[in-house]
């Protein structure tokens, strides 16, 4: 999973899609995994550097990762 | 200690299109596009139709206005005001703004010239080839996709044309005016107001769901594309206008500008108004043959389009823009101008300001 090349996003949660004109806000959290992302970090890494970061149990975890990639693919923020 | 001399040429420059209104004439945008230009200074010569034109009393824009005769009157007579205003004013170019007054330009271009003024404007072949009416035989040539469209000269002819094209259908004037209609009583009180307002015929036209894309372009009139900055509207009106836009990243949308300046060798500046589907594919709405009202957004994305047909107008060497900049955006806003009546009076009474 890899977001698109030309994604803006920002420390502050500010994501701009320049191909549509979009701009989007994310919540602390997406933000983090966006910025992991925007470093080649693999989904199984981020994955796991969450479950050692935050309380949450993998079982939630993923059904909460599946939400932000189906939103990511909606908006055509995503390869 | 004194400010250093400008030693920048300094040419007159008559602009129409100065009703920024709610649908908002080009000029005014186009005139700050031109007092930005770092390759020359201007006098601005607004040329009006109406006394009530915003532009004709904002005097950091306009340094004077002269009222012109409505494009029905025919070429000669806006020869003849033309070459008045030109003995007082000694002007260099006209921009021409106004989709209904273009073909009057375009036929005067050559006895202009041979007075001095010099324009930059399409022929009238580039006019009709993308006139509203000719769009979809227009784009079934070039290879662009543009929705069904029907031409109505009766009211009547709207419910088999609803039957071909569903609801909702757009209804279109034939210079300006669109409105989206959901059924056929809607459908008929469109068309009896666009056909008192701009004329038969009207269009019936495909509506396609999306978001609306435009393209302000540049063509050097042999078929190349001096500049293209494609706009997402991001706010509209109720009259379909942007209110606000942000410039974006698309080769596709670029490569569909210069398509068109290409197989047109269009000549002047044009707006591609578009519309992105869901399933991504890109439908020509319509192909404005002049700068559209947001122009100015060219310049703050590095391209400044209004300066750059001066030159090619002058026959000065333009290069074409490679680069501009994506996510700048324009939030367009209503400002209560305050005048004396004796100004309303005067370009009334006296048609110059």
């Amino acid at each position: 999973m890899k977001l698109k090349k030309n994604i803006a996003t920002s420390e502050t949660g500010f994501i701009f899609n320049p191909a549509t004109g979009d701009s989007f806000t994310a919540n602390a959290l997406a933000t983090e995994i966006l910025q992991l992302l925007k470093q080649d970090r693999s989904p199984a890494d981020i994955k796991t550097l969450l479950l050692n970061r935050y309380d949450v149990e993998p079982n939630q975890l993923e059904k909460d990762w599946d939400d932000l990639v189906a939103q990511l693919r909606d908006h055509q923020l995503l390869d | 200690m004194s400010p250093a001399a400008d030693h920048r040429p300094r040419y007159v420059i008559g602009v129409t299109g100065l009703n920024a209104i709610d649908s908002p004439g080009p000029g005014v945008a186009v005139i700050r596009a031109l007092r930005e230009s770092p390759d020359f200074t201007v006098r601005i010569i607004g040329l009006s139709y109406e006394a009530l034109e915003p532009g004709i009393y904002m005097h950091d824009v306009v340094d004077k206005t002269y009222q012109l005769p409505y494009p029905s009157a025919g070429t000669q007579v806006l020869l003849e005001r033309l070459g008045e205003i030109h003995e007082r004013e000694g002007l260099d170019v006209i921009i021409p703004n106004f989709d209904a007054e273009l073909p009057n330009f375009v036929r005067l271009a050559p006895r202009l010239a041979a007075l001095g003024i010099r324009t930059f404007l399409p022929t009238l072949e580039q006019l009709e080839a993308r006139d509203k009416l000719n769009l979809r035989a227009f784009g079934e040539a070039h290879g662009l996709l543009v929705p069904q469209q029907h031409l109505l000269h009766r009211a009547d002819e709207l419910a088999q044309a609803a039957e071909q094209l569903g609801y909702p259908l757009v209804v279109k004037g034939k210079f300006y005016d669109a409105t989206v209609a959901h059924t056929l009583e809607q459908a008929r009180k469109a068309f009896h107001q666009i056909s008192a307002k701009w004329g038969l015929p009207v269009i019936a036209q495909e509506f396609v769901q999306g978001h609306e894309i435009n393209v302000a372009a540049l063509g050097d009139g042999t078929g190349r594309t001096l500049s293209a900055v494609p706009m997402r509207k991001l706010y509209i009106t109720d009259k379909g206008k942007a209110w606000a836009g942000i410039t974006l990243e698309d080769e596709t949308l670029l490569q569909l500008a210069r398509r068109f300046v290409e197989r047109t060798g269009w000549r002047g500046g044009c707006e591609l108004e578009l519309m992105r589907a869901a399933d991504g594919r890109l439908f020509v709405l319509e192909i404005n043959p002049r700068f559209p009202a947001w122009i100015y957004l060219t310049v703050a994305a590095g391209q400044n389009q209004p300066a750059a047909l001066v030159r090619l107008a002058l026959g000065l060497p333009v290069y074409p823009w490679t680069e501009y900049a994506v996510g700048r955006m324009f939030i367009r806003y209503a400002w209560d101008l305050i005048t004396d009546n004796h100004e309303f009076h005067q370009i009334s009474a006296f048609g110059e300001l």
